[in-house]
């Protein structure tokens, strides 16, 4: 049933502009398409941007693993290297301070007339994106293959049941968010 | 209706929001939700605009296709979503200078332009090096428990934190 709703392309792009646009509104909303806010939580003086990244973790992978396990949906993740995920990750980290939004919220900011994500944000990315794709024949069997781990999941890696590591994994971030919300000074 | 004019949403009600959607994503859509590769799509496009269809044979644009698609056409609706949500709040406004750079670095646009584009070229690299951003690594691939995605993620705000700190207590 479902897997005919996958293949329409029409049906598709409907769905990918309908999730884009509650995703849009929701960042617009929670205050993370704003410069501000981003650089709060990177000088560690406003947790917003956790708050939301965890809450949406916690409630997106107990829907997840539950549907996984009713057989509904499939998994799909990334494979990963220290190459890629730690070089790339610490880049990435480098460009959204300086920037001061990330790729989904630069989009957003730049929606509500924040002209240095629109201009600067924005162009940079997309120059940036291609700069990756013309060196990335070198890159590919260097620096990206170097400690390659592939797609492993915590759950194989640990070897314990996905579902129960999901709600371990749960009640472990909701006590962080507690202790984030009762420190008080955020 | 007073909610939808409401400035800020409790951060909470707008990561379970977002949780829901990626629900939404994994059952209709057979995908977790995520923005960076719109803007390697979108790169690939303007290229084949120009050089034809034999920028498909490009090594990168054999694994990340540029085409309209479903992961496309997230960025369009992002951009749609945060316009809506800005208007109906009365959040829209024309800005050149965040409020917390101009207080540190000045009201002139020019540095702060030079900067963002920087800022940009590196996170742009940076999510195709680590095949992902905060939304496919930091929320979809970790709610997977993807280990890739929990080392990115990790990785991302350790970058981050110490670069911020490097701008605001170092150079400023």
């Amino acid at each position: 049933m479902l897997t005919k709703l996958h293949s329409d392309k029409a049906f598709q792009l409907f769905m990918g502009l309908a999730i884009g646009f509650f995703f849009g509104f929701l960042l617009q909303r929670g205050g993370v398409t704003e410069y501000d806010v981003i650089l709060g939580q990177l000088l560690l003086t406003d947790f917003t941007v956790l708050k939301i990244m965890l809450s949406a973790v916690i409630t997106g992978m107990l829907g997840v693993y539950y549907f996984r396990r009713r057989g509904w949906v499939r998994l799909h993740p990334k494979a990963g290297s220290v190459g890629m995920s730690v070089i790339g990750g610490l880049i990435f980290g480098v460009g959204f301070a300086v920037l001061g939004y990330c790729p989904g919220t630069a989009l957003g900011a730049a929606a509500q007339g924040s002209l240095d994500a629109l201009i600067g944000g924005l162009l940079g990315l997309l120059v940036g994106s291609a700069l990756f794709a013309a060196i990335y024949p070198h890159l590919k069997d260097s620096v990206l293959s170097w400690g390659y781990f592939g797609l492993v999941s915590l759950p194989e890696l640990l070897k314990v049941d996905g579902w129960q590591l999901a709600w371990i994994v749960a009640v472990a971030l909701t006590v962080l968010l507690v202790v984030l919300e009762t420190a008080g000074t955020y | 209706m007073d909610w939808l004019s409401m400035g800020r949403w409790s951060p909470y009600i707008v990561g379970i929001g977002i949780g829901l959607l990626s629900w939404v994503a994994f059952l209709l859509s057979d995908r977790p939700l995520g923005c960076s590769t719109a803007f390697s799509k979108t790169c690939g496009l303007i290229e084949r605009a120009f050089r034809g269809d034999k920028v498909m044979l490009h090594p990168y644009y054999q694994t990340v296709t540029p085409t309209v698609d479903w992961q496309w056409v997230i960025a369009v609706g992002i951009v749609l979503g945060a316009f809506v949500s800005a208007q109906l709040s009365g959040q829209f406004k024309w800005q050149w200078v965040p409020t917390l750079w101009a207080s540190t670095f000045g009201p002139a646009p020019v540095p702060r332009l030079i900067v963002a584009f920087i800022g940009g070229v590196l996170l742009g690299l940076g999510s195709r090096w680590a095949d992902g951003c905060t939304s496919g690594h930091g929320i979809s691939g970790t709610m997977q428990l993807t280990v890739s995605s929990w080392v990115a993620s990790i990785c991302f705000f350790i970058g981050g934190i110490a670069a911020a700190m490097a701008i605001y207590t170092i150079w400023a």
